[in-house]
């Protein structure tokens, strides 16, 4: 009896593209802003790329992914981090969900680290770090929490603080010493870098742009974040994604076979 | 390196509870506050998946994020407090011989089975179905949404500098053990590893035995 193998199965496959296609203005969407604090959700279709722009060079986007048509399904943190080796995300990694699959590959990416560890901030630890401002003295000014921003986008499409996970945090960076310890890297951020996230399968997207629980600035100063949606269509089969090792090889192959 | 070793004055004779926990099985307990659960490796080098519910309202879970942001720090040891998904204490590290323990590692599963070693490892034994077979049992209120990112008691899962994430050779050895305090009701999950894949378990799971006090 054949092994099951990456030869066996290739004709079993949804369509891989040749190769994968960069990034073209003519190909863009749709376009949209979130001020420094907001929260944001909605379904990047397999095929689409949602760019995160860091406008300011002070943005902290934590970020959930649920597969938008079970979302018992949802972005795992820890195996996302074992199959690659690594306990940061850049240009190469890809989101996997608990069930083996890619929810979506970082196909292109200007900063060079996004933090997989650390979480949202919540809104005590807010409060105590930057002080009450609540909507009747601050009106959209107010501080909001990623913790909240998180829950309120997740409420609004039936889903539960029981579906919380651990988000990316992109565009921060927590560095671990020896003994564990974290340090957030204060300079790691510049204006204008993006991240590209390909989604390669049909995924609900919840976004906070609330700031990083370790960044050690003392004000409550969020960055903007502009969102980009363009068609850039799934990893092709000489994708950096997909070569990056072994295991993204196969995790591949379990997110085309979910397609056929 | 390794954190602050402490051992434990508790006497094993006097433990409303003590069960062996086999390799591949899970155990679900109800813990009472200020009640204590000791786990120990009985031969050395196990991995113990768990997870951890308020017990009467299971929505609140254990939660790797909030433990790591109230220490600042990565591993487990004496003193760490184990946080909720609501950022209230859910138990304390009260004694430890072991000296690290993993948040980051999550569990086993046949999927990520598939992912991490080979297409055709889906049949092998993992924690996830462990978490399954427990939470589907007469009565629980657990579903698989409930079940978050878990601690591995006695795995080493050094984070480098550089980012980088590595499964070291476990620094746990027979008789090693920790014990929390419950710092609320809570419900224990937990997963005794059967990964054959990689040294987490030194290719060779192993029982362990969980122990509870009542206020000590």
């Amino acid at each position: 009896m054949a092994s099951s193998n990456v030869n066996v199965s290739a004709l079993a496959r949804a369509a891989v593209p040749e190769h994968s296609t960069p990034f073209a203005n003519e190909r863009v969407l749709w376009t949209d802003a979130m001020p420094g604090g907001a929260h944001w959700s909605g379904v990047l279709r397999r095929g689409n790329t949602l760019r995160l722009t860091d406008a300011e060079g002070r943005a902290n986007v934590s970020a959930l992914f649920y597969n938008h048509e079970d979302r018992s399904e949802r972005y795992n943190m820890p195996d996302t981090l074992k199959a690659q080796h690594t306990a940061h995300l850049t240009t190469g990694c890809v989101c996997y969900s608990d069930m083996g699959r890619i929810l979506c590959s970082i196909s292109s990416d200007t900063c060079g680290w996004h933090d997989p560890l650390c979480g949202p901030l919540d809104a005590g630890a807010m409060e105590a770090k930057y002080g009450e401002a609540r909507y009747q003295t601050h009106r959209n000014e107010m501080h909001r929490s990623g913790h909240d921003g998180l829950l309120i986008e997740l409420a609004k499409w039936g889903l539960t603080r029981r579906d919380m996970a651990a988000p990316v945090n992109f565009f921060s960076k927590a560095v671990a010493d020896e003994h564990g310890r974290l340090r957030f890297a204060t300079g790691h951020r510049a204006a204008g870098q993006h991240v590209d996230l390909r989604f390669e399968m049909n995924v609900l997207v919840v976004l906070s742009a609330a700031p990083h629980p370790l960044d050690p600035i003392a004000i409550y100063a969020p960055g903007p974040v502009k969102l980009t949606a363009w068609r850039s269509g799934t990893a092709g089969a000489d994708d950096v994604c997909r070569t990056r090792c072994d295991e993204n090889a196969r995790g591949f192959v379990n997110t085309e076979r979910y397609f056929l | 390196m390794t954190s602050l070793l402490k051992t434990s004055d508790l006497n094993p004779s006097r433990a409303v509870v003590d069960a062996v926990v086999p390799a591949g099985e899970p155990w679900l307990h109800r813990l009472g506050r200020g009640q204590v659960l000791r786990i120990v490796d009985l031969e050395g080098n196990q991995a113990v998946d768990t997870v951890f519910f308020n017990a009467d309202d299971p929505d609140e879970h254990y939660s790797l994020t909030h433990t790591i942001q109230a220490q600042g720090a990565l591993y487990l040891g004496v003193g760490s407090r184990l946080m909720s998904s609501d950022a209230r204490p859910m138990l304390t590290v009260v004694a430890d011989t072991c000296g690290r323990h993993d948040t980051l590692g999550g569990a086993c599963s046949c999927e990520s089975n598939t992912v991490r070693y080979g297409l055709d490892k889906r049949p092998m034994h993992s924690c996830r179905d462990s978490f399954m077979a427990a939470i589907m049992a007469d009565g629980s209120p657990l579903q698989k949404r409930h079940v978050a990112s878990n601690i591995n008691f006695f795995m080493n899962v050094p984070v480098t500098p550089e980012g980088g994430l590595t499964f070291a050779d476990g620094i746990s050895a027979p008789g090693k053990y920790v014990e929390l305090r419950a710092e609320m009701d809570v419900l224990v999950l937990i997963s005794n590893c059967p990964q054959l894949n990689n040294p987490c378990n030194a290719y060779n799971p192993t029982p362990v035995r969980c122990l509870v006090w009542d206020d000590a």
